[in-house]
């Protein structure tokens, strides 16, 4: 399975939690800035990364959404995990 | 104990969004009952429904509310901002927890529901959505309208079936007369999916015909079942003098009475408690049955369920002794969301002194001895009775008037 | 009108016994109903526990009928509606139908029944477009969960007002709290009220994984569910029924009826925050709390036991902690606490009556239950949580409190009559 991008996590982001006509994700340098600034909540990370682990087919731990707060961090171990298998 | 009146209206009807509208197409008698468009329902033994088909949620409602609202919460969440506008009420103008909000459901989010348990038992577990621990359950609009507008104060959901409307209204009127500033209260219902389908037509209420003009036919003779719909109102309530207090001059009307009974079991020979519920909402408004304009009926649209509501206001009106009309014969019966949008036609009769028509209904039965509106009739009217009644025994009965009986001038 | 309302019969099922005497015994002695589920294969799930009743319904009287049509939910309530109905020595007979209603509070109805005619229709879910010919009627009663309260109003012979209420996890202290009210206010004289939830069912189990709620402890259900703490990881889910016997005093007093407790205070807040979560600092559930005593006329050195909410989910137990520090100031740090989730697991709506039945038997008891489990407290849930052996103490007044998915928070007071008996 390929890399997940930012491209693919805005993507997916946009489809489990929406997306506003403001959102910070439709431009500038957001790799680095917390779920939380983005507008998502606890409640969207999980269904976002409930949706990676089917997509991707891999295992992230319970506490992923706790571990990752910004895109890269969360990026960073989604690609760990495809890189590793299940 | 001072008045609690109707300050803001929010209506989703598939006669209208919003009550302009609906009133309008209402009173020209155009009804909006067709062929279902939600899902195929070619291969059901009931096919038509009284759809909102106008409804765009993107249009409504931020879109991060999307994912995680099933189709009677975006309707909901649209209604409730209206009426708060149309209410001219900000919550936070109003005491920390001086606003609260009751909605009645009677099958939560359905679509939903229905969505998330095709991926669970076709898929696994780990395909359900995270929303699903909310947006299915019967609690969810009112949780979700309170945290769109910051509403703090005392809540609640009630499920009575079709009854629902008008106990939430009720229950809201409970919560302004104990000092909450302003409630949102009422209804906004619908399943519009396979499985809430199926498991309305399990009820054994639902009309087989497949012509619009002849499927819902309450106090017919030809009474053969009712045509599901979605949607519904939703109203702002608050106490007379704390309106006036923020500048409030002028109102829909005031909630003036209020009663709910319950049926005694099926098959125990006693009868039903349905006289009783309009008897006691009279009594509780104060007011005598001559004083009632007009009677929006619940219309069951079944002969036996007829006959009963028929007898019942025979009972308390007299024979053809007050005008009745069904305008549900235009929406369907949009399940807890049907009596709510009763209120809000009844309290547009009220302002135009113009009564709804009941369409389609062309042969009411004899016996019943009923002065069914059949066309839009002009009226002054004071005061309306709204009946509404839930499968499974729920009966309940609103009296809403122009003016407390006992205030002064407005 | 504003009338006094009393407490006069007591109904539960619960995991580990039928009846309020069985339940009880387990929540006094400190004993866990936690267990692997054994309802369906639970190996697909994360959480893989739950607190189920012991519960046989053609046992315990219902006819062949009912319990075809009856969702276990209705059938749970039903059971406990019977037994407060002769707990409380009324005969129904003698009841006036007209005077008399009920009021059920659950959060997933009939949850459990919907899931499997869903199977059934969906042939498996392979069928989007489910199958109207599978469909049996009792589908209808299973949709609208007010089937649960015209069931119960049925069993009473009650015509006055009727109703199933649905504020999710505070439905069953909503439940009473609205009873309470139609009495007081005049509408009705007698009131069974209480609630029932049975939600043990894959959808509910799936749903719950998704957010991460439920507990993951699989390895070690008896002491899964764990209160306040350090390890808690969330709450086990469970099912169960409380129902009670709601009269006017005087009604009560003229048939010299024995009288549990007085409901003198109940409010309710939202916290219009977060569908699912709660803020640290407690301030909706305390302002409940708050409300509730000023109705009730009590102080906080009045309280002599608070039944939490106490569900194990790391967010709502510190949160509550905060709501008691908030509304009882220091006098937070000397009230028992207790939660009995820790032995009969979470049932959402049903939890809040039954932590009601828990706080009126207290009362009679002289006991209040302790927090299972709790073996090192977490260092933010610092109050009295009662750890894992119950305490003998007088309960003349108890606080019981409950929080919910939308955001729902309740708080009721109940006290005990002056005298032993009305």
């Amino acid at each position: 399975m390929s890399e997940l991008t930012l491209t693919e996590l805005t993507t997916i982001l946009q489809e489990c939690a929406g997306e506003d006509e403001t959102s910070a994700l439709r431009g500038g340098d957001v790799l680095d800035t917390d779920f939380k600034d983005l507008g998502y909540d606890s409640l969207a990370m999980l269904e976002t990364a409930a949706r990676i682990q089917i997509t991707y087919g891999v295992v992230l731990a319970d506490d992923v959404v706790v571990e990752a707060s910004t895109p890269r961090q969360l990026m960073r171990l989604v690609n760990q995990s495809i890189v590793e298998g299940p | 104990m001072t008045a609690t009146v109707v300050t803001g209206m929010g209506v989703v009807a598939p006669t209208g969004l919003g009550p302009r509208e609906h009133w309008e197409r209402t009173m020209r008698g155009e009804s909006a009952i067709g062929p279902v468009t939600a899902f195929d329902a070619e291969r059901y033994s009931s096919r038509l429904a009284g759809e909102i088909t106008a409804f765009v949620p993107a249009d409504h409602l931020p879109a991060r509310l999307l994912p995680q609202t099933d189709h009677m919460t975006r309707l909901a969440l649209a209604a409730a901002a209206w009426a708060i506008k149309d209410a001219a009420v900000d919550p936070a103008e109003l005491p920390e927890f001086g606003m609260g909000v009751v909605t009645a459901s009677s099958a939560g989010g359905f679509e939903f529901g229905h969505r998330e348990l095709d991926k669970l038992w076709r898929k696994g577990p780990e395909h359900v959505s995270a929303y699903q621990s909310f947006a299915w359950f019967y609690a969810v609009n009112s949780g979700q309208i309170s945290i769109r507008h910051g509403m703090r104060g005392p809540s609640g959901v009630l499920v009575t079936e079709q009854a629902g409307g008008l106990d939430a209204v009720a229950q809201a009127r409970r919560r302004v007369r104990d000092g909450t500033a302003a409630m949102v209260c009422g209804s906004v219902d619908g399943s519009p999916c396979p499985w809430g389908w199926v498991a309305q037509l399990a009820g054994g209420r639902i009309s087989t015909a497949d012509d619009p003009a002849r499927a819902y036919l309450p106090f017919d003779v030809d009474a053969g079942g009712h045509v599901p719909g979605d949607g519904g109102a939703l109203f702002v309530l608050e106490d007379e003098e704390g309106a006036r207090e923020r500048g409030v001059t002028s109102w829909h009307g005031e909630i003036a009475g209020y009663a709910a009974t319950f049926d005694p079991p099926p098959g125990s020979g006693r009868p039903s408690s349905l006289r009783r519920a309009i008897e006691l909402a009279l009594a509780d408004a104060e007011t005598e049955a001559d004083a009632i304009g007009v009677v929006f009926a619940d219309g069951a649209g079944l002969a036996e369920l007829d006959r009963v509501e028929a007898e019942a206001l025979r009972a308390v009106f007299g024979p053809y002794g007050v005008p009745v009309t069904v305008p549900k014969t235009m929406t369907g019966r949009l399940s807890a969301g049907g009596a709510a949008l009763d209120l809000a036609t009844a309290l547009l009769a009220l302002r135009h002194g113009r009564i709804p028509p009941t369409v389609n209904v062309s042969r009411p039965v004899p016996e019943y001895e009923l002065d069914l509106v059949t066309q839009p009739r002009r009226k002054p009217l004071s005061a309306v009775l709204v009946v509404a009644r839930g499968q499974g025994g729920f009966n309940a009965a609103m009296v809403v008037t122009r003016r407390h009986s006992t205030s002064g001038t407005r | 009108m504003n009338r006094r309302v009393v407490i006069t019969g007591v109904g539960v099922v619960a995991p580990g016994g039928t009846g309020a005497k069985k339940f009880w015994d387990l929540v006094s002695a400190g004993r866990t109903a936690t267990k692997r589920i054994t309802f369906f294969d639970p190996a697909p799930f994360r959480s893989q526990i739950a607190a189920e009743c012991d519960f046989d319904p053609a046992g315990e009287g219902l006819s062949p009928q009912q319990i075809r049509r009856m969702d276990r939910s209705a059938q749970l309530a039903v059971v406990s509606a019977r037994e407060c109905l002769d707990d409380s020595g009324l005969d129904p007979g003698a009841l006036d139908p007209t005077r008399t209603g009920v009021v059920v509070g659950s959060a997933v109805g009939c949850t459990m029944g919907l899931e499997e005619e869903y199977v059934v229709v969906s042939d498996g879910g392979r069928k989007w477009e489910v199958d109207e010919r599978y469909a049996v009627p009792h589908l209808f009663n299973y949709f609208v969960p007010s089937s649960l309260a015209a069931e119960v109003a049925w069993e009473v012979g009650a015509e006055g007002p009727v109703a199933t209420v649905s504020t999710g996890c505070t439905s069953g202290l909503d439940s009473v709290g609205q009873a309470v009210e139609l009495i007081a206010e005049g509408t009705a004289d007698v009131m069974v009220a209480g609630a029932a939830d049975a939600p043990i069912s894959p959808i509910t189990m799936a749903c719950f994984d998704a957010i991460k709620a439920t507990t993951p402890r699989n390895d070690d259900p008896t002491t899964a569910s764990r209160p306040f703490d350090r390890t808690r990881n969330g709450f086990v889910l469970g099912e169960g029924s409380a129902m009670f016997v709601l009269e006017d005093l005087e009604h009560a007093r003229r048939r010299g009826a024995y009288v549990y407790a007085e409901i003198t205070g109940f409010a309710s807040r939202c916290n219009a925050f977060h569908m699912t979560g709660l803020r640290p600092d407690g301030k909706e559930m305390a302002e409940a709390i708050r409300v509730a005593m000023a109705r009730s006329g009590t102080a906080p050195e009045d309280i002599d036991y608070i039944n939490a909410h106490g569900s194990g989910t790391l967010q709502n137990d510190r949160h509550e902690t905060a709501a008691f520090k908030r509304s009882l100031g220091e006098r937070a740090y000397r009230t028992p606490i207790s939660s009995i989730k820790s032995m009969i697991g979470h049932s959402l709506g049903a939890i809040g009556s039954l932590e009601i039945a828990a706080c009126v038997l207290a009362m009679k008891s002289g006991v209040v239950p302790p927090t299972a489990n709790l073996h090192e407290p977490d260092p933010e849930c610092d109050l009295d949580y009662v750890p894992l052996v119950a305490r003998e103490r007088r309960v003349d007044t108890a606080l019981s409190v409950g929080s919910g998915f939308g955001g729902f928070q309740s708080a009721m007071i109940l006290r005990k009559p002056e005298g032993k008996a009305a």
